[in-house]
């Protein structure tokens, strides 16, 4: 019996039971569209998280003091005071790998304009900060390193504060806002950023020199953490151990004594991230995985059934000239069309929602091509296991018995 | 001038095992059959003649004894090798046609020659109307069984064992599940056959139906009892006979 004979045969055989075939189908349907949309998706979301930290600055760096214990007790690392102008200094001076480096002071209060309020979180930096946080400015310019110098009273706003203080629409440029007890004056305010990863908001932010909020907010004269940016993000590596190797001698800390500070590249964060993105994928497609077996069973029990009903129509096959290999071939065909046919179909309801889903959650939409691939691979093998048993016991009937068989 | 030889079994015995007893089904049977002979075989149920049939058609093998068919010894083929004689030499009529269900006439004709690979798929067709015209019913080769007479299905049936050009037909209580008019008309059809000269082995407990035969052979207990030339009826007149008849009842 040749090829065409036997698909013709068995798609003869299924359209005869057109909803059985369909029912059997839709757990091989469902098995491949569920695992299409969970490889689809954890592409997306890796390729999401990906976009979004490196528009956050994909080589930038962040130093901070490390916990403090005092007699065991674990303090956090909010009032340590290790970092200070010196390390951030001899970082700006002496490194290679570091393009730029920002300390950061951070303080909080109410901001004033006219009717208006809205409180405020005051990041104080340096002029490089937009630089390493690749934050642009939509309109006026940026504090300079005269003004960082003079404790100038000037600030840059993100897009939510001028949202909420100015609300009739006044260009913000050149006015003055009051934060806390101390009036600033706006000089430049931030493009939007959005949202980051973990749903904050990237615009509500007020940028002043550091030793602004050094002197007149808080007082101090060390820094809450320091930001820096590699020269590239392949070099992010050899800019922490730049930075490692200055703060260490700076701080006199003796050989195998532990760092007082951390440093954090983006690149490890990226990596934790994706990580956790990648074993959420391997999870949830594993079960797809499984309703893909279940959907196996459903086929291997219908091929029985098949078999059993047409008992007579094998035993005349038999008779007429059928060799056991014929007959095998036959329902082995019947079930491999009916899981590829029940593949392909899952495959494209499995783009279908995967196009939808990313559309809502607002990811990019990508196609894994090795799992349509291999999707496709796995129904034939699915048709071919799961249909192997039932072909063969009707393989192995003997004729006289099955020609008997009512 | 002397004829081939297409059956040839020498002293066959089938036995069975029933639990821890045997059965002898066939006892030491022998007999040939020639090119051109209308054979029935007669018996009453038990009598070995299902066995011997399935025997002659290759599905089962004998205990013990020779088979040639054709010249063909039987007895050490394998199971394939089985397949391929039914498929070539071997014209199978069953009393319950065994036709398959919501398929064509012509569909069903063509059923063997799927499994022969000697014949291209262009020919199948061509074939198969040949075997329906040769039955009269290639004007209803698109019906389905459904849509067919008892008389008609088994017409087709024994359309789908010429289409192979079998060496011999065996029918197995062909006209069993027909009443007697269709009977009769079954077996003019295949007096016509006998006349162009193909081999028939017939399979009946009826001895009116063995009457249209050249030739009976009679078991019991799985010996033969009876194995002789007849006098063959004329299965046509038979049939006329019956219509008379009929009509003389209804006056």
């Amino acid at each position: 019996m040749n090829i065409i004979d036997l698909i013709k045969i068995a798609i003869t055989a299924l359209l005869r039971n057109k909803s059985r075939a369909f029912l059997t189908m839709l757990g091989i349907i469902i098995g491949i569209a569920s695992v299409i949309v969970m490889v689809s998706l954890g592409k997306s979301s890796t390729l999401s998280v990906r976009t979004q930290l490196s528009s956050m600055g994909s080589n930038m760096i962040m130093i901070m003091p490390s916990r403090q214990m005092r007699g065991g007790v674990n303090m956090g690392n909010s009032n340590a005071k290790s970092l200070e102008n010196k390390d951030y200094k001899s970082i700006a001076e002496n490194t290679k790998y570091v393009a730029h480096v920002s300390p950061s002071v951070s303080s909080a209060a109410q901001l004033v304009y006219g009717s208006n309020n809205h409180p405020g979180s005051l990041q104080g930096v340096a002029s490089s900060y937009l630089e390493i946080r690749k934050y642009e400015l939509e309109d006026g310019i940026m504090f300079t390193d005269d003004q960082v110098k003079k404790y100038a009273k000037v600030c840059v706003i993100g897009k939510t504060i001028v949202d909420n203080l100015f609300t009739n629409g006044e260009n913000p440029i050149g006015q003055t806002i009051r934060c806390g007890q101390v009036p600033m004056k706006v000089i430049g305010v931030l493009k939007s950023k959005g949202q980051n990863q973990m749903g904050q908001d990237q615009d509500d932010i007020v940028l002043a020199p550091y030793t602004t909020i050094q002197k007149r907010f808080l007082g101090i004269s060390h820094f809450n953490m320091l930001f820096a940016s590699a020269t590239s993000e392949e070099e992010s590596e050899m800019a922490a151990t730049e930075i490692t190797y200055i703060l260490r001698s700076n701080h006199h800390i003796k050989s195998g004594a532990e760092d007082d500070f951390d440093i954090r590249t983006q690149e490890e964060l990226l990596s934790t991230m994706s990580s956790i993105t990648q074993l959420l994928t391997i999870l949830l497609t594993a079960i797809a995985a499984i309703s893909l077996i279940v959907g196996g069973i459903g086929i291997m029990n219908i091929m029985y059934v098949t078999v059993t009903e047409r008992t007579r129509e094998i035993g005349l096959r038999m008779a007429i000239g059928a060799q056991n290999r014929d007959v095998l071939y036959q329902f082995l065909s019947e079930s491999v069309i009916l899981s590829l046919i029940g593949g392909i179909i899952g495959i494209v309801f499995g783009i279908i929602i995967a196009y939808i889903a990313t559309k809502l959650l607002n990811w990019p939409f990508v196609i894994s091509q090795s799992a349509i691939f291999i999707s496709f691979g796995v129904c034939a093998a699915t048709g071919v296991f799961f249909g192997w048993y039932p072909a063969r016991s009707a393989a192995n009937l003997d004729p006289i018995t099955a020609l008997r068989y009512e | 001038m002397p004829k081939n030889e297409i059956i040839n079994i020498q002293n066959l015995y089938r036995t069975f095992q029933v639990g821890s007893e045997t059965v002898n089904a066939l006892n030491g049977v022998s007999f040939n059959i020639f090119e051109g002979e209308f054979v029935s075989i007669m018996g009453t149920s038990g009598s070995g003649k299902s066995t011997l049939l399935n025997i002659l058609g290759c599905l089962d093998r004998p205990t013990s004894g020779e088979y040639y068919i054709n010249g063909t010894a039987v007895s050490g083929l394998s199971k394939n090798q089985l397949s391929t004689i039914r498929n070539r030499k071997i014209g199978f009529v069953f009393q319950n046609y065994n036709l398959l269900a919501r398929t064509s006439a012509i569909d069903n004709v063509q059923l063997p020659l799927l499994y022969n690979a000697d014949i291209p798929m262009k020919e199948r067709r061509e074939r198969a109307i040949a075997a329906l015209e040769a039955v009269r019913l290639a004007d209803r080769m698109n019906h389905a069984p459904s849509q067919l007479s008892g008389g008609q299905q088994q017409r087709v049936a024994i359309a789908r064992a010429l289409v192979n050009d079998p060496v011999i037909i065996l029918a197995d209580e062909a006209t069993g599940n027909l009443d007697t008019r269709t009977s009769y008309e079954i077996m003019t059809l295949f007096q016509e056959l006998h006349a162009k000269g193909k081999t028939i082995a017939f399979v009946t407990h009826e001895p009116d139906i063995a009457t249209f035969t050249t030739r009976t052979i009679k078991l019991r207990d799985g010996s033969i009892v009876l194995d002789q030339a007849i006098e063959q009826q004329s299965a046509a007149a038979a049939l006329a006979q019956y219509e008379q008849n009929l009509t003389h009842t209804a006056i």
